[in-house]
């Protein structure tokens, strides 16, 4: 009898207790929306790719948080700034949308952030690269999560001179992305002890880039730094290995993904140097969670991908944890947790929203040491996040009390 | 060591060889809507995606089907061309009566629904074709190092120019396709079947495309964007050579490919915009193009 009553009470407590969370969730469902590029250059790398993660992410947690259910909207920004704002808008004001993910190009990103903070709602950058989105731009709704600009230059640069590669030549695509990634890069490259000899600005895009690479194999330099991206960067790998400059030379991505790797294959791609936040078969965790994808997309995650999962997972944990889905609470719980899961150990959400965690130089096998597809990586060096990214102290975004 | 204008002499020759291998692609490309618009008087803006396709067509017969390199060469531009020839029955036929503009428009469109086929079909980080064995390696020419297979791409293109210059300007065909420029009608009263005639020629411009895009394809990525990269290029170089002149463009092609080259010695940032410089002086001062007739 006694028994009983005590299953009573704890099942009114409960109930209470449901009720109470279950006012907690804005109209009752936590919505989460993938913005991302579905059709166009990037959308290999993010794209449909990214909207899985996070549908995978929302499964893995059960489909539901706080006893609401959690919803998953995708659409395609078109790497359009203005394009992604309205979206953003429209998603916000109609469609309850609590969170917006992915963001593949800083265009895009930086908008959306914005219209994010206006709305006082969650925005969360895993594709886009810009270091304007935590420093000048930053928002206190905003986390960035994957890499940045820096965290390339730093892997990249830093570590290849320290392995021996310290005379540097760029070709850099001539738009300001191009000159921005050259700039970070020559720094480290110059801070770390190497030498800048020269570099060669082609418009973009590009096609035919061996006159450029004829000029970077004239200037001697022992590296061979790419800073262009996408198609630019594979037919600029599949040309230096046409014309004899690797393996002499060596090649640095400075902004390389794995798809760009399969697509260009391992004969023209071997021993270039990248950096990345993630690689598929970086250990135990990542294979598992990898293969899992692989299964269901039939490529393995990059990236910004894998940044997608494990971002959503920490969004969803944090609203568990506060109770709420309420931007400042949940922001406030985001910051304060480690992030701990396959793709991060240890990582730390700053004021400014960047998440720092580890990254990874890797050095791209040869032909006869790959064993299997995807198995394209071997690690170089693993960068600690306080030396991939800029130190808090040094950061432009005016949420930083100094 | 010879210096000219500062960029070692060993260095310039090597520039001017890059450049010559970008111009065969030019010539073989503006030699194909030459013809085109010569006998159709069809600005065809789905050359650049025919080219695609010609490149496409190769990699998926040889991840797919185990066609070799030599086998697509002739295959690929077969199938495209026949495509082509599809769409010159359906659709084109029924503009040649009406403004140039209905013309580039329906080419233009069908030009992005391809290309969003193969972004749909393949993804956009592009595929890789290997080199063919027999022309992989390279030479050393003591001023530079020359892939084998960029030579091959140099002699294939020339030989191609010069085997569809002969057929247009030296056989009987030719001048059955002359003749139907000039005058269909009076050509048609003859009882030369005209219609055929401009389907196989439409068909034949659009082999070459992908001819170029077979050749192309161990050069470059195959990405479904490859095309409309080359293509605004490619119409300048025909401007340039005079519209419809088969002489103008592949000598065009193969000239502004060499000042390209020289372009990104001395001055990189502006070798994108060289050619159309060039295009602007000649529409100025020969407003029917360097090989063009004033009609």
């Amino acid at each position: 009898m006694k028994m009983k009553t005590v299953q009573v009470l704890a099942g009114a407590a409960a109930l209470a207790f449901t009720a109470a969370a279950q006012a907690q969730v804005s109209n009752d469902v936590v919505k989460i929306g993938v913005l991302t590029d579905l059709s166009g250059a990037y959308s290999d790398l993010a794209g449909p790719g990214s909207v899985l993660a996070v549908k995978m992410a929302v499964e893995d947690f059960g489909g539901k948080v706080l006893g609401k259910p959690i919803e998953v909207v995708s659409a395609d920004h078109q790497n359009k700034g203005d394009i992604a704002a309205n979206k953003a808008r429209e998603w916000f004001d109609r469609d309850n949308v609590d969170m917006i993910i992915d963001l593949v190009s800083s265009s895009t990103a930086l908008a959306v952030m914005k219209v994010a903070k206006e709305k006082n709602k969650v925005s969360i950058v895993s594709g886009a690269a810009s270091t304007k989105i935590t420093n000048e731009d930053c928002t206190d709704t905003n986390v960035h999560y994957t890499y940045d600009t820096r965290s390339l230059a730093e892997g990249t640069g830093r570590a290849v001179v320290k392995q021996g590669g310290d005379t540097w030549f760029f070709l850099t695509a001539d738009y300001a992305f191009g000159h921005s990634l050259e700039k970070d890069t020559s720094d480290v490259v110059i801070a770390a002890g190497g030498k800048v000899l020269g570099s060669v600005r082609h418009p973009f895009p590009g096609q035919d880039f061996s006159s450029f690479l004829l000029k970077a194999q004239a200037s001697g330099a022992k590296v061979i730094g790419l800073a262009n991206a996408g198609t630019d960067t594979q037919n600029s790998i599949k040309q230096a290995a046409e014309f004899g400059i690797t393996p002499k030379q060596k090649l640095a991505g400075l902004l390389i993904f794995i798809t760009d790797i399969h697509s260009v294959g391992l004969k023209a791609a071997q021993e270039l140097y990248v950096t990345e936040s993630f690689y598929w078969d970086q250990d135990d965790a990542a294979r598992a969670w990898s293969k899992k994808f692989f299964d269901r997309h039939k490529k393995m995650p990059t990236m910004v991908q894998a940044g997608d999962y494990s971002a959503t997972m920490h969004y969803l944990n944090a609203i568990k944890a506060a109770g709420t889905d309420d931007t400042a609470k949940v922001m406030e719980k985001m910051r304060a947790t480690p992030v701990n899961d396959f793709f991060a150990k240890n990582g730390k959400i700053r004021v400014d929203g960047l998440h720092v965690h580890d990254v990874y130089l890797f050095q791209v096998k040869k032909p006869a040491e790959s064993k299997q597809p995807w198995d394209y990586y071997k690690l170089v060096q693993t960068v600690p996040g306080e030396q991939a990214f800029t130190p808090l102290a040094q950061s432009k975004c005016p949420l930083v009390k100094k | 060591m010879i210096e000219v204008f500062g960029v070692p002499l060993q260095g310039l020759f090597g520039q001017l060889l890059v450049g010559l291998i970008n111009g065969s692609f030019y010539a073989v490309l503006s030699l194909g809507l030459a013809i085109i618009f010569g006998l159709l008087n069809i600005i065809n803006f789905t050359h650049g995606a025919q080219y695609m396709m010609g490149a496409f067509f190769a990699w998926i017969g040889l991840t797919k089907f185990g066609l070799s390199y030599w086998a697509a060469l002739l295959v690929a531009p077969l199938l495209v061309g026949a495509i082509g020839m599809v769409i010159e029955r359906t659709m084109l036929k029924r503009l040649y009566h009406l403004d140039h503009l209905y013309g580039l428009l329906l080419t233009f469109g069908l030009a992005l629904i391809i290309e969003g086929y193969f972004f749909n079909e393949f993804g956009s980080s592009g595929q890789s074709y290997d080199i063919p064995e027999a022309l992989s390696g390279g030479t050393n020419l003591g001023f530079v190092f020359l892939p084998n297979y960029r030579a091959w791409v140099v002699v294939a293109s020339i030989v191609m120019c010069l085997v569809s210059w002969f057929l247009i300007e030296r056989t009987r065909l030719g001048a059955y396709l002359r003749a139907g420029t000039e005058n269909p009608k009076l050509l048609q009263s003859f009882g030369v079947n005209v219609p055929l005639l401009v389907t196989l020629t439409y068909g034949y411009g659009v082999a070459l495309a992908a001819f170029a895009g077979v050749l192309a394809a161990p050069v470059f990525q195959v990405s479904p964007d490859m095309g409309s990269k080359l293509i605004i290029v490619v119409f300048a170089v025909v401007v340039i050579g005079g519209m419809g002149s088969i002489l103008g463009s592949i000598v065009t092609g193969l000239g502004l490919g060499v000042i390209e080259g020289l372009t990104k010695v001395y001055f990189p940032e502006f070798s994108a915009t060289i050619i159309f410089l060039i295009m602007v002086i000649v529409l100025l001062l020969r407003p029917a193009g360097l090989f063009g007739r004033v009609r």
